[in-house]
């Protein structure tokens, strides 16, 4: 409705607005996100928060893909859980300081990326979900039964380590901030990304595939490093969770945990900037303070999804960015 | 006596599950001219496009485009070569702007496209370019306005527009002026007169005061497979032709 009120045909610019300049409000909501996440250890308990920043740095590269190429992978746990494996097994087994075996679990959740990316990015819609789940499947299969990553146990009692031989991670508000800084350059890499030359063939693909192959743009190049992109990211946020919580489990490579993060990222707004923390942050908190409902809690966050896709579509960010008349 | 030929197809056929949509097409498109296909409904003029930009896949016979054999090749690597098509629906990415939508075609030329750690501000270089190809469309007044908010009329000139920024060799145009006003016919067929002053141009057209006033040969299809070629007079006077644009009878 709002589209077709705009009056943009009616006044034209005399000189035409060119490039998107930076948006100011978007650079005012980055203010304070930023000012929020670095006061809000001192009020809300730290591992609570550390846990939803790991979260939102997933649906955050979880959105990429499904927001700005509009491919839904069913199957992003694999690159959570497996550098999630990786990192706790390079920093347990191999004593790995902590910036190199989150960085070995991002490398490591790329190369993965690359792979199910080049088999997987030629399908689409539900094809395309369909084939990134049993790909997952395969990689839970085989973090159940390899020898390294434990089995039901899982990988536990990883060492946080020392970071860069200076930072004792050990501290609870030293692993905080260290895990806000991985996540604000996560989020950047994002935000760049989608902003980008290569963001605007994205775009352009999204919009019209066939139109963007018939001017030379070859759309399976970009669909592939935008997902290799967003693997990776899901890495580097699976290996630091390793870290932060000194453990590797089955629970991030199990499917639950692929449409959990759906789940954030629609809760919070597709296709937004902000959407995917807001989500992650909303799905954490419910899982958090609702954990006494027990096995109800799933029912609950049913309902709540529910209510979500039926009323306000675009997600919580989405809807905000909406009422402001301005993309968030 | 090749090089006047710049795109040649040889026995093109297509066929749909036993159904012949294109059948044993020799196709001759002479350079820097513009060659209408026309033909009445289900003749198979869209489907030979589609098959010229390997959009679809034939069933038998070559392509030769400047003398390469691009029948296999893929349809990314046709439009690099210059040989880049139009779509009968509109094509225009609805939710970018007029200046972004002809930047997008200028910026697979510049060759930065891959680059997603350089903000997209370096893309403002090119907006002078773009603003110069929106003008000659007249569309320079709106170049900041979502393309889906343009009128019909519009949007075909701002895909041409957009086809024109990778500057082809050769443009193909299905159905340029379908669904448009006449003034909007009127202004398109200017334009795709103007632009095709140094390049070949090959389009669908089912308007033939257009075809009669752009083209230089006309190549006439029913049922798939070629029942007449020749200037508009040749064409007009063909009684296969006026049989089957009117039926059997009128002949």
């Amino acid at each position: 409705m709002s589209v077709t009120a705009k009056p943009a045909v009616a006044a034209p610019p005399a000189r035409v607005a060119t490039g998107p300049a930076l948006a100011t409000h978007q650079v005012a909501a980055f203010v304070v996100m930023v000012a929020l996440l670095v006061s809000a250890p001192f009020f809300v308990y730290p591992v609570f928060l550390m846990k939803a920043l790991c979260f939102a740095l997933f649906a955050c590269a979880f959105n990429l893909l499904l927001g700005y190429v509009g491919l839904l992978s069913f199957g992003h746990a694999a690159f959570l859980g497996s550098a999630g494996y990786a990192s706790a097994h390079a920093a347990k087994v191999w004593g790995w300081p902590p910036e190199l075996a989150i960085l070995f679990g991002t490398v490591m959740a790329g190369a993965l990326g690359i792979v199910i990316g080049a088999l997987t990015i030629r399908s689409r819609g539900i094809y395309f979900a369909n084939i990134t789940l049993a790909f997952a499947q395969m990689i839970f299969f085989f973090s159940l039964q390899a020898k390294f990553t434990g089995g039901e146990d899982g990988i536990q009692a990883v060492p946080r380590g020392t970071l860069l031989g200076v930072l004792d991670l050990r501290h609870t508000y030293t692993m905080y901030f260290v895990v806000l800084a991985v996540f604000l350059l996560g989020f950047l890499v994002v935000y760049r990304a989608i902003h980008s030359p290569f963001g605007q063939v994205l775009k352009a693909i999204r919009e019209n595939e066939p139109r963007a192959t018939s001017l030379g743009y070859q759309p399976e190049h970009y669909k592939l490093i935008a997902f290799v992109l967003s693997a990776t990211l899901s890495g580097t946020a699976g290996a630091t969770k390793a870290i932060v919580f000194q453990l590797a489990s089955l629970t991030d490579v199990h499917w639950t945990m692929s449409g959990e993060v759906v789940l954030m990222t629609l809760l919070g707004g597709m296709g937004t900037v902000f959407g995917p923390v807001a989500g992650a942050f909303l799905v954490i908190s419910l899982e958090h303070y609702l954990a006494q409902l027990g096995s109800w809690l799933t029912i609950v966050q049913g309902c709540i999804f529910i209510v979500c896709v039926l009323t306000f579509r675009r997600g919580v960010v989405g809807e905000l960015g909406r009422l402001l008349g301005k993309p968030l | 006596m090749t090089s006047d030929v710049i795109l040649e197809t040889e026995g093109l056929t297509k066929e749909f599950r036993g159904f012949v949509a294109v059948r044993n097409v020799d196709l001759r498109v002479r350079r820097g001219t513009i060659h209408a296909l026309i033909g009445p409904n289900g003749a198979g003029k869209t489907t030979c496009f589609n098959l010229l930009t390997h959009f679809l896949t034939p069933t038998a016979g070559r392509i030769r485009f400047n003398g390469r054999d691009i029948t296999g090749s893929r349809p990314a690597t046709i439009a690099r070569m210059g040989l880049v098509r139009s779509f009968q629906i509109s094509a225009v990415f609805p939710h970018l702007t007029v200046l972004e939508n002809v930047r997008i075609a200028l910026q697979r030329r510049r060759g930065s496209s891959f680059d997603f750690w350089r903000s997209d501000r370096v893309l403002d270089a090119l907006n002078a370019r773009a603003l110069e190809l929106i003008d000659a469309v007249g569309l320079v007044e709106f170049a900041a306005t979502p393309a889906v908010e343009l009128p019909y009329g519009r949007k075909r000139a701002l895909e041409i527009a957009t086809t024109l920024a990778l500057d082809p060799e050769m443009m193909l145009l299905d159905e340029p002026t379908a669904g448009m006003t006449h003034e909007d016919v009127d202004r398109i067929t200017a334009l795709i007169k103007r632009v095709a002053a140094n390049r070949t141009v090959l389009m669908v057209e089912h308007n033939l005061s257009v075809v009669e006033t752009l083209s230089n040969t006309i190549t006439v299809l029913a049922r798939g497979e070629v029942l007449a070629e020749g200037d508009y007079a040749g064409v007009a006077r063909n009684a296969q032709v006026i049989e089957a644009y009117m039926g059997a009878g009128h002949a």
